[in-house]
């Protein structure tokens, strides 16, 4: 991922990014959010006190200042919405732009049609020849195919995919490097999953989240707390000989409603769909990325999740009466002709140990096949050595008229607790010994459990190993649970029973059977190379098909909260010294005895006014790193990090704005 | 000082046995006691014929406990009309105005006893006893009633009476069994023996009438004097205990036959925190969440301690007017000499923290920033607070405070495992949104027409004035900046409202969404959810408490009291 690394200025125009902050000025654009709609009315209202100022003779200078200092902080927080936003179309575009002016191929009848990839529907089926793009997400319902994805995920290694089996989906602009397919496609246009997640970045369609809501409550409340507060200095002024300006009074309501958060909530949320996209995540809803902080038990499969795809040869066991020497050579003849990974993997480790074997001239192989379930060769000495399950070999030494050994069982149940699969090696009518095949635990994913323990999430290993195999990889890879030969319904099973229990379940699966376990989990993380019934069921699809990513899921979604709540925090911390500018301002003409509570000494009212209200104006643009790439977190327990937060954003917010208007206040004093 | 401490250290030491008596008396089919209490209240049960094993959903609940607020208001807005054609009048006291007796009745109502009246010269005895003092016992009965219905929905683990009910809703318990056991085994049983101590001390408890005293010098132009008495004693234990705070005379607790003995004083002034504080570790014992009630504890013991210490600090400087003179000592003006500036501005903390409103000193004679202090205990109204209500209050903050707390650490809003979302925000906010927007605005259209505030002060404590009484209004605690003349139609209608208001919003709202969370799917609490009985989840609470609080009513704080103060010394 560290070359999709974003830069704040990544594909981005200032200019449209300018010219969108003043377009959304438009009232229609502000009602949508309480906050700044409040702050436009202000502008609007000081711009006309100046005015009636300016026409009666009076000095209006301090209520245009204001009305322009407003005016930006309407601006400014319309310009990081239309950042993220550009942010985020820019991610989708880039991978949208593969699929424009593709050609289709469609079925019609027995004959093939071309047309445009835009006419297509779904249920039409096209057919893709070797070296031509797919025009459209769909299925693939005849023949297989390698396919190069790296228009979508960028890794440009080819990829298998096949009719009628779990990898069976294929995106929109990838090529086929061999192979004819028949792909069914399954998204009206304008409808696929990118068309989707653009719609979900852009303002005008994007629904807000519940925790977005429910924040959205919150900041209208406080808004109008405040509103009540300004609007009754008036007769309380009054009452005590002090009429405050108004336009001073706009300028307090405005520093006063959470216009940091207002302004910001908008962006945190479209940059974090957006850091989902850079994840090469696409996320259906803006719900589902906010979820994926609340996941409390993630079901991950064991391979290519938690143990490399392949597992390795790591030792030969010969039985009683065996020399090592004739095991390993033995293991390696066998495995000379097996392009399997696995099979790689054991002439290595033969190698490595010394032997140096080699199939002379006239050597049957003899490949593995369902139905044996057996490897080897046939030597032109006549000796038969072979490889395979247990009992398959079992079979096979008996058949022979030979003698299973027990020592083999001992051997085999040896390599199975130590979380390997055991592979039993016989020559004609005897037991040679066992391979040990391990699985190859990912190097960091023990320390990765160990983080998401400290966060209070569940990691259950879900593996179609035995029992005693899972236990032990499941101890070695420091995973809370595991679930051994596990069937998709299983899988059901386990969501249900941890959702009854009020946890929110992450699973991450491919194939249609796993469809209705990604449609129950709370989050549904489909792989793109999977079925089309599995990615419609999930709420997320990945288009790596990296089954470790739902651990950088979930770390998306509780930065995206963090950096909500934290802003919040901070933005009403702010508050405190805001008050402290402003109030004494305020009020110091008629009762000049409030200039005790001038605590930051500010040179004189007007600057003081105008020192708070630019402070918060700035602080909306000078935190929009923060709104873009997520509050910075590393895994800790639910208090350490709240303490941290509560530490940074809470008393950070009510620090930093006594020094920052002190500033502002010195620097306005030098200019005016 | 050392009176200070000890009379902290005794009510927290009282209150922790207390809180687990109440806990027990909650608990269960028969609860604690049920033996000896249970025929009385069974023989109540059947009086008013209600069902107490009938389980309630929060509307159901919510309804009983209006339903009888409203006949006790009519009740006594009656009684109160028509004292003077009543028994029991033996001193010939008249009816009450229409608006002084729905203000009267609205402000025992609520369990505010904020008085436009003085209470010996405008009451009869039947008013008095079988109105004032009615209310007086029940309506701390409904706000703990109403605390154990929320607390059990909210916080409960597994207690059978917050489980769904046949058709859907969430039941919340039954409010004719929580405040009849309210009632019957603690308001009453605390009281009698706090009466029974002050009756002892000399606090008069009978049914005569006046008694007539002939003065040694007649000839100060005072040729008899008539000395009010009547059952005094239950009424002060009641008042006290019930953080009620409306007192038989006028003057409340600073009148000797109110409160005659440092003894009396003592007694009265534990009593004004006992049950709040007791019912703080009630909720540890009843949810079996000690830890929480340990921290909400310290939060509270922190916000008293501080505000209390700045009271007692202010009422021992001089009063301006005395400053410079050779006479310079602690500021007596209101204050009684007997009892001194420690023990008042202990008492005026105390009971402006508490919801209570006794006194026994004057808060509108306390030095500007004494007197900014009870003000801003009634704007917090959570450190102890009311008899169930400022425990009530203070979740509202605890929702707020878990609210963003959850949010900082990463998950969706949750409180003890439940989801927290826009229909809780939504009452959230409305209960505390309320709060500025009826004290601010009420303040705000009475010094708009300065002929409506009827103010003894103008400019800094003229409005200072007017805010304490719309504040002790909303915050049901019924102390005054008195000086004010506050029986006009204007304040005794705009009061009545801001009781009311005051009273069954912070109610309602709280059991609305305790019903609400209880339908929820609930998280098993666990590392990576936020826990809320840590120091750090208490101290974000009082940063919320105080942040709101600081926020919602600084400026006015300053127009007011600080202004005051400063102009004082410049």
């Amino acid at each position: 991922m560290s070359n999709k690394t974003p830069k704040m200025t990544d594909s981005l125009d200032l200019g449209s990014v300018v010219s969108e902050s003043i377009r959304r000025l438009s009232p229609k654009d502000l009602a949508r959010n309480p906050v700044m709609m409040v702050v436009g009315i202000g502008t609007l209202v000081t711009f006309l006190l100046g005015l009636t100022n300016m026409i009666q003779g009076e000095p209006a200078g301090l209520d245009f200042s204001i009305c322009a200092i407003l005016l930006f902080t309407v601006l400014f927080a319309n310009g990081a919405e239309s950042v993220a936003e550009a942010r985020g179309k820019a991610q989708a575009g880039a991978l949208r732009a593969t699929r424009k002016d593709l050609k289709a191929r469609k079925l019609d009848g027995k004959q093939y049609r071309e047309l445009p990839a835009t006419d297509l529907r779904r249920g039409d089926r096209v057919l893709v020849k070797p070296n031509e793009l797919i025009p459209a997400d769909g299925e693939i319902v005849t023949g297989a195919a390698t396919i190069n994805e790296s228009a979508v995920t960028g890794e440009s290694a080819p990829v298998l995919r096949e009719a009628r089996t779990d990898n069976s989906g294929v995106s929109a602009g990838t090529k086929v490097l061999s192979d004819e397919i028949v792909v069914e496609v399954t998204v009206d246009p304008g409808n696929s999953l990118l068309d989707r997640m653009i719609a979900l970045v852009e303002g005008a369609k994007r629904q807000k989240t519940p925790s977005e809501l429910a924040l959205s409550v919150l900041l209208a409340a406080m808004t109008l707390v405040f509103l009540i507060v300004v609007v009754t200095l008036v007769p309380f002024g009054g009452f005590v000989g002090a009429t405050p300006s108004y336009s001073v009074l706009v300028a307090l309501l405005v520093c006063l409603i959470p216009t940091t958060i207002g302004g910001l909530l908008p962006a945190i949320g479209i940059a974090g769909m957006d850091r989902a996209m850079r994840a090469n995540v696409i996320a259906k809803s803006g719900k589902a990325v906010e979820v994926a902080g609340s996941i409390d038990t993630l079901l991950l499969d064991k391979t290519g999740t938690i143990t490399l795809g392949d597992r390795k040869a790591t030792a030969f066991d010969a039985v009683q009466g065996i020399a090592p020497g004739t095991l390993r050579d033995a293991a390696l003849l066998t495995s000379l002709a097996d392009p399997t990974p696995e099979g790689k993997s054991v002439v290595a480790l033969a190698r490595d140990k010394g032997s140096d074997a080699e199939a002379s001239e006239g050597t049957e192989f003899i490949e593995f096949s369902a139905n044996t379930r057996m490897s080897g060769v046939d030597l032109p000495d006549g000796r038969r050595l072979r490889k395979g399950a247990t009992d398959a070999i079992r079979k096979f030494v008996t058949e022979n008229g030979g003698h299973y050994p027990q020592d083999t069982d001992r051997l085999v149940d040896r390599v199975a607790k130590n979380g390997a699969t055991p592979l039993v090696v016989a020559e004609g009518n005897r037991v040679l010994g066992v391979i040990a095949l391990s699985d190859v635990i990912k190097s960091g994913i023990k320390e990765r459990f160990a983080k998401l323990r400290e966060m209070g999430v569940k990691t259950v290993m879900i593996t179609g190993d035995n029992p005693v195999t899972a236990a032990a990889i499941a101890a070695e890879a420091g995973v809370d649970d595991f679930i051994a030969e596990a069937t998709p319904e299983q899988k059901l099973d386990i969501i249900r029973r941890e959702q009854a229990e009020g946890r929110m379940v992450a699973m991450m699966g491919d194939g249609t059977n796993d469809a209705p376990a990604l449609a129950q989990a709370d989050l549904g993380l489909a792989m793109n190379s999977g079925t089309q019934a599995a990615r419609e069921a999930g709420n997320m699809v990945d288009l790596d098909s990296d089954p470790g990513k739902l651990l950088q899921v979930v770390e998306i979604g509780k930065q995206l909260l963090i950096t909500r709540g934290s802003l919040t925090t901070f933005s009403l911390a702010n508050d405190v010294a805001k008050y402290f500018a402003i109030l004494p301002a305020l009020f110091v003409t008629s009762l000049p005895a409030l200039d005790a509570l001038n605590i930051l000494n500010l040179s004189n009212p007007m600057s003081a006014v105008l020192a708070a209200t630019i402070f918060n104006a700035l602080i909306i643009p000078a935190l929009i790193p923060f709104a873009l790439k997520g509050i910075q977190f590393s895994p800790a327990s639910a208090t350490q990090l709240l303490r941290r937060n509560l530490l940074i954003f809470g008393l950070g917010g009510l620090l930093l704005p006594f020094v920052a208007i002190k500033a502002l206040d010195l620097m306005l004093t030098v200019v005016i | 000082m050392n009176e200070v401490i000890i009379i902290y250290a005794v009510t927290l030491l009282l209150a922790w046995p207390l809180g687990k008596y109440i806990a027990g008396v909650f608990s269960g089919a028969k609860g604690t006691a049920g033996a000896v209490f249970l025929p009385v209240e069974n023989g109540l049960y059947r009086l008013f014929g209600v069902d107490p094993s009938q389980p309630m959903s929060w509307q159901g609940y919510g309804k009983a406990l209006l339903k009888l607020h409203l006949v006790l208001v009519l009740i006594v807005f009656g009684l109160l009309m028509a004292q003077g054609f009543l028994f029991m009048n033996p001193d010939g006291i008249h009816g009450m105005s229409w608006d002084l007796a729905l203000h009267t009745a609205v402000s025992f109502l609520t369990n505010t006893n904020q008085q436009h009246y003085s209470g010996q010269a405008q009451l009869s005895y039947l008013a008095h006893t079988f109105g004032i003092v009615t209310l007086q016992v029940v309506t701390p009965a409904a706000g703990m009633a109403a605390l154990v219905a929320i607390v059990r929905t909210l916080l409960g683990r597994g207690d059978k009476k917050s489980q769904m009910l046949d058709d859907g809703p969430v039941s919340v318990g039954n409010f004719h069994e929580d405040i009849t056991r309210a009632v019957v085994r603690i308001m009453l049983p605390v009281a009698v023996v706090i009466a029974l101590i002050l009756a002892s001390q000399g606090v008069p408890n009978s049914y005569e009438g006046a008694r007539t005293a002939i003065p040694l010098d007649q000839t100060a132009g005072m040729a008899e004097q008539h000395i009010p008495i009547g059952p005094v004693a239950p009424m002060v234990a009641i008042k006290q205990v019930g953080t009620n705070g409306g007192g038989w005379y006028g003057p409340n607790s600073s009148v000797p036959l109110e409160n005659p003995t440092p003894l009396s004083n003592f007694v009265q002034t534990v009593s004004i925190v006992l049950i709040p504080a007791a019912l703080v570790f009630a909720l540890g014992f009843m949810t079996s969440r000690r830890r929480l009630a340990i921290v909400v504890m310290g939060v509270m013991v922190v916000m008293s301690v501080s505000l209390t210490s700045v009271t007692i600090w202010s009422e021992n400087q001089s009063n301006a007017a005395f400053s410079g003179l050779a006479a310079d000592g602690p500021n007596l003006e209101g204050k009684e000499v007997r009892f001194g500036a420690t023990a008042t501005a202990l008492w005026g903390s105390w009971t402006t923290q508490t919801s209570n409103g006794s006194v026994n000193g004057m808060h509108d004679s306390f030095n500007p920033i004494g007197g900014m202090i009870p003000m801003i205990d009634m704007f917090i109204n959570v450190t102890f607070g009311g008899i169930g209500v400022g425990l009530i209050g203070y979740l509202l903050f605890l929702l707020l405070a878990a609210f963003l707390g959850s949010l900082m650490i990463g998950r969706a809003p949750e409180i003890a495992g439940k989801a927290l979302e826009t229909r809780e925000m939504k009452l959230v906010c409305i209960a505390l949104l309320i709060q500025p927007l009826l004290i601010l605005g009420f303040s705000a259209v009475t010094v708009a027409f300065p002929a409506l505030t009827g103010h003894s002060n103008p400019g800094f404590h003229g409005l200072s004035q007017v805010i304490y009484e719309y504040t002790s209004a909303f915050a049901n605690n019924g102390s005054g900046f008195e000086g004010l003349g506050d029986d006009s139609v204007w304040w005794n209608v705009t009061c009545a409202v801001n009781l009311a208001l005051g009273r069954f919003i912070p109610i309602l709202a709280p059991l609305a969404i305790a019903a609400s969370l209880a339908a929820k799917r609930s998280a098993p609490e666990g590392r990576g959810s936020l826990s809320i009985d840590t120091p750090t989840f208490g101290l974000m609470t009082l940063a919320v408490i105080v942040m709101f609080t600081l926020l919602s009513f600084m400026p006015v704080l300053i127009l007011g009291p600080i202004a005051e103060a400063l102009a004082l010394i410049s």
